[in-house]
């Protein structure tokens, strides 16, 4: 199953490292990984898209996060309100012909083409994973020269729902 | 009046190396192991202007050191300190920081570094060993500046001894150990990251204690976690009040009195039938501070199928990794075990399970073959048993003599115990005695290793002469890697892959050319006459005692077997 999994980290030299070497050596599967700044001086964030048999494996990798020393907080929003977002860059193949074509294709999507020269175009797309897979999807045909993906990153939305009335909806279990 | 003040400031000015040097005086340390180097020259230089502080214990290879160090720090409950240089120096030292990570051994391991302008450039005896020792160390830090120097020793002695003890390394670059630096720093820390649980949640002692009340057939499993918390007293109180009947992993060795009748001996897979059949058919198992090791469980579709599962550990990423869990408690095993205590006391109605536990016990004792005048090492283990009166500290490498090092000799006491458990590391066994002995000097040390593993880190032996420490070195000569050589008959038909090591050293001669007195035995009868007597001087020895080839260690679980599937029970 695919979860998504925060960590604050004291933003130290090596704890990307320490974190990714830790998730390997214990054979966790990183989907994609994004780090960045927060609003605390010196704390990072870090988003991981992990894919995990179950449950226990689950816990056992939350649990090791927790365990590392400059590691804050580790928390498992998969299941909860949360916000998830991914940039995408795509650079199609297109010449001046196509290009009202692939304009036209990416509107839906609110993306929005950001350099352009004589046999392609860059498109800029920002959503959930699923949305940027689809727009990707629709661009394929004209031939991807070069395609590239932050990761996602997430956190949990302002307000969340009683976890008893939300755990009817999940589509997890 | 210009020249007082000069000279004032002359004695205040201070190196990296002395602020280290303060911080571990002032961590109480006094024992260091260590080995000197191009980027430690300055650490070695504030040693030695620091004259009469530490007792610096110089190994011939930086694997002894650690061992050393490991053996330290088992004896004696307090943090071993290691210093190695960089590049071989520090790499030198990986075997033993993982086998402390392995065991949750308190480590400090100083390594020295190149200077900071030039790490990055593969310079001379540069290693990353931040890099290498990431993912065997409970944490690590390359100092970058010399003014967190003291908070970072700290640190690192604070992570090292509490929740789950562990090794830490600290790197520490030449020019910040050669820098002068006079400011007074800020030596308190702060780990937000890193904030054990100690106390158990009542609700859960609760829930083990109605779980207790209802057990028909309950056993304890002790781990080394009763030992790192000093909580064996507790333990005896708790399974005297309710007669539970007690089993040990290896490393849980002496947590419980070996000779007691309500102990089964150690579980595993060369554990004894009456203790691996208790966890096999128990309908409660509390699990006090050990880790479900692969060794311990076999085949975990048989381990304890029929039984609730409580599991009391500091480290919640032990609880529920591979037995599942169904009282789990977060805690220091002495302030879980003391909560229980206060509990009030019943008897339970287990009189049937008390009678099997015993009947086991009695029906299915360890057994070995004996012959006239050969020795077994059985009958050897259970005569340095005889002759220390179960008193002395044993240490040992991995394989066979281990084994039958835990089966026969029969730890009563804590800490007594020093071996080499998930890592498995030869050539542990004989400067692990080195450092235990350093850390009790009136107990008897005896260093029971294999002759593979002795031959890994023999040259140990000038430390004895050096220092005449009395360590007994019993060499269980069977020429051969033992264990390999069973596993080669048992399992691959016999066919002996260079397991057999018939060509020797003459190990008596070699003792004596480090002036340690050396015996030879090959009779029983030579000794029954000698070893009385060798264990009870105060002189180091080497003892290489030639024992059968062909013994092998029973009773066994096979791999992939359960735990209720053992060969080799009875004769």
């Amino acid at each position: 199953m695919k979860r998504i999994v925060t960590a604050t980290v004291h933003n130290r030299s090596g704890v990307l490292n320490r974190v990714t070497g830790l998730l390997a050596k214990r054979q966790f599967n990183i989907e994609s990984i994004s780090v960045g700044r927060t609003e605390t001086e010196g704390v990072s964030k870090m988003t991981f898209v992990v894919e995990v048999e179950d449950e226990r494996k689950l816990e056992q990798l939350t649990k090791q996060l927790n365990k590392q020393i400059d590691v804050l907080k580790v928390s498992d929003i998969t299941d909860k309100a949360i916000v998830a977002r991914e940039l995408a860059m795509v650079k199609v193949i297109s010449n001046p012909q196509i290009r009202n074509e692939i304009q036209s294709i990416i509107e839906p999507f609110r993306a929005s083409i950001i350099d352009v020269s004589k046999e392609s175009v860059t498109v800029q797309v920002t959503g959930k994973s699923d949305k940027v897979d689809a727009l990707i999807d629709l661009l394929r045909p004209y031939g991807i020269k070069e395609s590239a993906r932050t990761g996602l990153t997430a956190f949990t939305r302002g307000h969340q729902p009683q976890v008893a009335e939300f755990k009817s909806y999940s589509l997890l279990k | 009046m210009k020249a007082q003040a000069s000279a004032e400031q002359k004695t205040a000015v201070k190196t990296g190396a002395d602020l280290l040097v303060e911080a571990l005086i002032g961590q109480s340390v006094d024992t260091l192991f260590g080995y000197p180097g191009g980027a430690v020259l300055p650490i070695y230089d504030a040693i030695y202007r620091a004259e009469g502080s530490f007792d610096h214990v110089l190994p011939r290879h930086e694997q002894g050191a650690i061992h050393a160090a490991e053996g330290y720090a088992r004896v004696s409950g307090r943090a071993g300190v290691v210093i190695g240089t960089s590049g071989p120096g520090a790499t030198n030292l990986v075997t033993g920081i993982a086998d402390a990570m392995m065991d949750s051994i308190p480590l400090v391991i100083f390594t020295g570094q190149v200077a900071k302008g030039v790490i990055g450039t593969d310079a001379f005896q540069e290693s990353d060993i931040m890099g290498i020792t990431t993912p065997i160390t409970k944490h690590n830090y390359q100092v970058q500046n010399i003014e967190d120097l003291p908070r970072i020793v700290n640190e690192a002695f604070h992570i090292a001894t509490t929740g789950r003890p562990g090794p830490v390394v600290v790197d520490i670059p030449k020019d910040i150990s050669s820098t002068v630096f006079e400011k007074d720093l800020n030596k308190e820390f702060h780990l937000p990251g890193y904030q054990p649980t100690t106390k158990p949640n009542p609700m859960q002692i609760n829930k083990l204690h109605e779980a207790l009340l209802a057990a028909k057939k309950p056993v304890v499993l002790a781990g080394s976690g009763v030992i790192h918390a000093k909580a064996s007293e507790e333990l005896r109180t708790f399974v005297r009040n309710y007669e539970l009947p007690v089993t040990s992993t290896l490393l849980g060795l002496g947590s419980y009195p070996g000779s007691d009748r309500l102990s089964l001996g150690m579980a595993g897979m060369h554990g004894t039938y009456a203790a691996n059949m208790a966890l096999y058919e128990c309908d409660l198992l509390i699990n006090f501070g050990s880790r479900f090791d692969d060794r311990l469980t076999g085949n975990l579709k048989h381990f304890a199928p029929h039984a609730k599962v409580a599991h009391i550990d500091i480290d919640p990423a032990e609880i529920g990794k591979n037995v599942e869990t169904h009282i789990p408690i977060v805690s220091d095993a002495k302030a879980a075990l003391t909560s229980l205590n206060e509990k009030a006391v019943q008897n339970l109605d287990h009189q049937d399970w008390m009678m099997k536990a015993e009947k086991n016990k009695q029906d299915f004792p360890l057994w070995h073959d004996q012959p006239d005048a050969d020795i077994v090492p059985q009958w050897l283990l259970q005569k340095v048993y005889e002759y220390t009166k179960g008193e002395a500290v044993v240490t040992t490498d991995v394989g066979q003599h281990q084994m039958w090092a835990a089966q026969y000799y029969q730890f009563d006491q804590p800490n007594r115990w020093v071996t080499s458990g998930g890592l498995g590391t030869m050539g542990y066994g004989f400067p692990a005695a080195i450092g235990a002995q350093l850390a009790d000097r009136k107990s008897t040390c005896v260093a029971v290793v294999g002759d593979g593993g002795f031959q890994m880190t023999l040259q140990e032996l000038s430390v004895l002469q050096e220092r005449r420490l009395p360590v007994k070195v019993l060499i269980v000569n069977n020429q051969a890697l033992g264990m390999v050589r069973q596993w080669q008959e048992k399992f691959y038909s016999g066919r002996y892959s260079e397991s057999i090591m018939d060509v020797q050293p003459d190990f008596v001669k070699l003792a004596e050319s480090y002036q340690v007195p050396g015996y030879k035995i090959e009779t029983q009868g030579q000794l029954e006459d000698v070893l009385p007597e060798i264990l009870s001087n105060d002189q180091p020895a080497l003892i290489d005692c030639r024992v059968l080839q062909k013994e092998n260690v029973y009773p066994m679980i096979a791999p992939g077997k359960g735990i209720h599937e053992m060969i080799g029970v009875k004769r």
